[in-house]
C-alpha cells in the first residue's frame, strides 16, 4: 500500500468518525444527558447574597 | 484543603483584576507603536523604545497577560461553579497566579532589552520558557484536579473547551520552544530551516486556535447562557462544534507560509483545512447567538449581553475572513500587508477583547459581593467607544492592506515595478493615523472600564456569595 492509499483511507476514516460523532450527538439516548448538562450553569442554586456572612469573604 | 464549603474566589479575583490592568498596559504599548508608525520620532532614539522591541512586547502583553489572565480567571470560575466543588489545591492555584505574574514581568523586562528567540508569539528566551512550562503544568493539575473531584455527573461543554486549550497549549509551547541554550539569554531552535518555519506556524496558528479561540469559546459557552438566563441553543451542536474545531484547527498552520520554501503540498493542505474551518467556527457562532432566540429584547437593555453577542459577530466576521485569506491567490495579495493586521485585530479586539470585557463585567460584581457594576451606563458607553474603535481600526487596515498589495504587484509594460516600496509606505500615512485613532478609542474604553471596576470594588467590604450548594 503506498502512501497515497494511506492518505485516502485516513480521509475516509476521519469522515466516518465525524459522521459517527454527529449520529451519537443527535441520538435520542443522549437527549436527557445533554438537557441536564446544558442546564448546569443555570441550575446551580443561587443563595441570596448575604452581607452578614463575613467569614466567607476570604 | 481548608474550607471546602466555599469556592476559591481569591485567585479568580486576582486574575480578573489583572486582566483589566494588563489589558490597559498591553493596549497602551499598542497605541504607542501605532503612533510610532505615524511619527517615527516617538522612539526618542532610545533602543528600548524602538518599534522592533515594543511590538513583541505589545503582542505578548495583550495575548498572554491580558488574554491569559482572562482565561485563568474564567476557567477557574467556570470549572468550580459547573462542577460545584472548590478549586483543587489552593496553594497550587496561588502559585499559578504569582508564577504567571513573574512570567509577564520577565517578558516586560527582557523584550525591551532586545532579548528574544525571534519566534513570533514565542519570543521569550529559554529560562522564561521553562518557567511557563512549570506554571502551565500546575495550571493543568489545578483544572483537571477540579474536574476529577466534581460533584455533578456531567462535564459542562465550557470545561471541554478550557481543557482542550490547556492541554494543547502545553504541547505547542514545549514542542515549538525546544532550543539549544548558548547563554542564559540566547538559544537556538533545534529545528532547521523550513522545518523550523513549519513548527513555528503550527504553533503560531494554534496559539490563535486554542489560546485565542478554544479558551474564549469556553467563556462564551458559560457567560452567554448565564447573562441571557437561558441554556445554550443546542448542546448537541456544541459537542460537534468542539470535536470538529479541535480536529481541524491543528492542520491550518501552513497558510502562514504560502509561496515560501515550505513544500507546495503542505501549503495546499493548510489552505484546505483553513477553508473547512469555516464550518465549525460558524457553527459555534450560530450556537452562541441563537441562545438569545426568544430573548432578543434583552440586547436592548443589557450592555454586558451586547459585549458578548457583538463579540460573536466579530468572531463570525474574522473566521470568514481568515479562510478567505488562506486561499493562495487571495494570500498572494494580502500576505505581508496591513490587511493581515486588520484581520488579526478584528479577531483580537472584536472577538477576544469584547467577550473578555463582557465576562469581566459579569464577574466583578459577583466576586466582590455587589449587586451589579457601579455604573451600567458606563458599560454602555464603553461598549460603543470600543465598537466604533474596532470598526475604525479594521477599516483603515483593510484599505491600507489592499492598497499595499496592489501597489507592490503593479508592474509597467516593460516589466519593471510601478512603485518603489517607499511610495507604498507614503500612501499608508493617513491610514496609520486613522488606525491610531481606532486604537486610542479602544484604549479609552478600557480606561472607562478600569474606573468602573475601581468604583465597584472600592467602598465597604461585602462578602461574595462563594458558598457551594450542599445538595448536588
Amino acid at each position: 500500500m503506498d502512501m497515497n492509499d494511506v492518505r485516502s483511507w485516513y480521509t475516509l476514516i476521519v469522515f466516518a468518525v465525524f459522521i459517527g460523532i454527529v449520529i451519537w450527538a443527535w441520538s435520542s439516548k443522549r437527549k436527557k444527558d445533554f438537557h441536564e448538562a446544558a442546564h448546569l450553569p443555570l441550575n446551580e442554586p443561587e443563595y441570596p447574597r448575604a452581607k452578614e456572612n463575613k467569614e466567607n469573604g476570604s | 484543603m481548608d474550607n471546602q464549603s466555599t469556592y476559591n474566589y481569591k485567585v479568580v479575583r486576582q486574575f480578573t483584576v489583572m486582566t483589566v490592568v494588563w489589558g490597559i498596559v498591553g493596549m497602551l504599548v499598542g497605541v504607542l507603536i501605532a503612533a510610532q508608525l505615524v511619527w517615527p520620532a516617538l522612539n526618542f532614539d532610545i533602543p528600548w523604545l524602538t518599534y522592533s522591541r515594543l511590538r513583541p512586547l505589545h503582542t505578548n502583553a495583550v495575548i498572554f497577560a491580558f488574554g491569559g489572565s482572562a482565561l485563568f480567571a474564567t476557567s477557574y470560575y467556570v470549572v468550580q461553579r459547573t462542577c460545584q466543588v472548590r478549586l483543587f489545591g489552593d496553594r497550587l492555584a496561588a502559585f499559578t497566579f504569582w508564577g504567571w505574574t513573574l512570567v509577564i514581568l520577565l517578558a516586560a523586562i527582557s523584550l525591551p532589552l532586545g532579548i528574544t528567540s525571534s519566534k513570533e508569539y514565542a519570543e521569550l528566551e529559554w529560562p522564561i520558557d521553562l518557567l511557563i512550562t512549570v506554571v502551565w503544568v500546575v495550571y493543568a493539575i489545578v483544572f483537571f484536579g477540579t474536574l476529577a473531584k466534581r460533584r455533578v455527573k456531567h462535564i459542562y461543554v465550557a470545561n471541554w473547551f478550557f481543557g482542550a486549550f490547556i492541554l494543547t497549549i502545553a504541547v505547542l509551547h514545549v514542542v515549538n520552544s525546544l532550543a539549544m541554550p548558548v547563554t542564559l539569554t540566547k538559544s537556538y531552535s533545534v529545528y532547521p530551516g523550513a522545518i523550523d518555519a513549519m513548527v513555528q506556524w503550527w504553533y503560531g496558528h494554534n496559539a490563535v486556535g486554542f489560546f485565542l479561540t478554544a479558551g474564549f469559546l469556553g467563556m462564551m459557552y458559560y457567560f452567554i447562557p448565564k447573562q441571557a438566563e437561558r441554556p445554550i441553543y443546542s448542546y448537541r451542536l456544541s459537542v460537534v462544534h468542539f470535536w470538529s474545531l479541535i480536529a481541524i484547527y491543528m492542520w491550518a498552520g501552513p497558510h502562514h507560509l504560502h509561496y515560501t520554501a515550505l513544500p507546495d503540498w503542505a501549503q495546499s493542505l493548510g489552505m484546505v483545512f483553513s477553508l473547512i474551518l469555516l464550518a465549525p467556527s460558524w457553527g459555534g457562532m450560530i450556537n452562541g447567538i441563537m441562545t438569545l432566540s426568544g430573548a432578543w429584547h434583552k440586547l436592548r437593555t443589557d450592555p454586558i449581553l451586547k459585549f458578548l453577542i457583538v463579540s460573536l459577530s466579530f468572531y463570525g466576521m474574522s473566521t470568514f475572513e481568515g479562510p478567505m485569506m488562506s486561499i493562495k491567490t487571495v494570500n498572494s495579495l494580502s500576505h505581508y500587508t496591513d490587511w493581515t493586521i486588520g484581520h488579526v485585530h478584528s479577531g483580537a479586539l472584536g472577538w477576544v477583547g469584547l467577550v473578555t470585557i463582557g465576562s469581566v463585567y459579569f464577574l466583578i460584581p459577583k466576586l466582590f459581593g455587589r449587586a451589579q457594576m457601579h455604573s451600567v451606563k458606563l458599560i454602555d458607553v464603553h461598549f460603543w467607544i470600543a465598537t466604533i474603535g474596532i470598526v475604525v481600526y479594521i477599516a483603515a487596515m483593510w484599505i491600507a492592506g489592499v492598497m499595499q498589495g496592489l501597489m507592490w504587484r503593479a508592474v509597467n509594460d516593460d516589466g519593471t515595478l510601478t512603485y518603489s516600496f517607499v511610495e507604498s509606505l507614503e500612501a499608508m500615512y493617513p491610514f496609520y493615523a486613522v488606525r491610531l485613532l481606532g486604537g486610542v478609542l479602544y484604549l479609552a474604553g478600557m480606561l472607562i472600564m478600569a474606573y468602573n471596576v475601581w468604583k465597584t470594588i472600592a467602598g465597604p467590604k461585602a462578602a461574595a456569595d462563594d458558598r457551594i450548594p450542599q445538595t448536588a
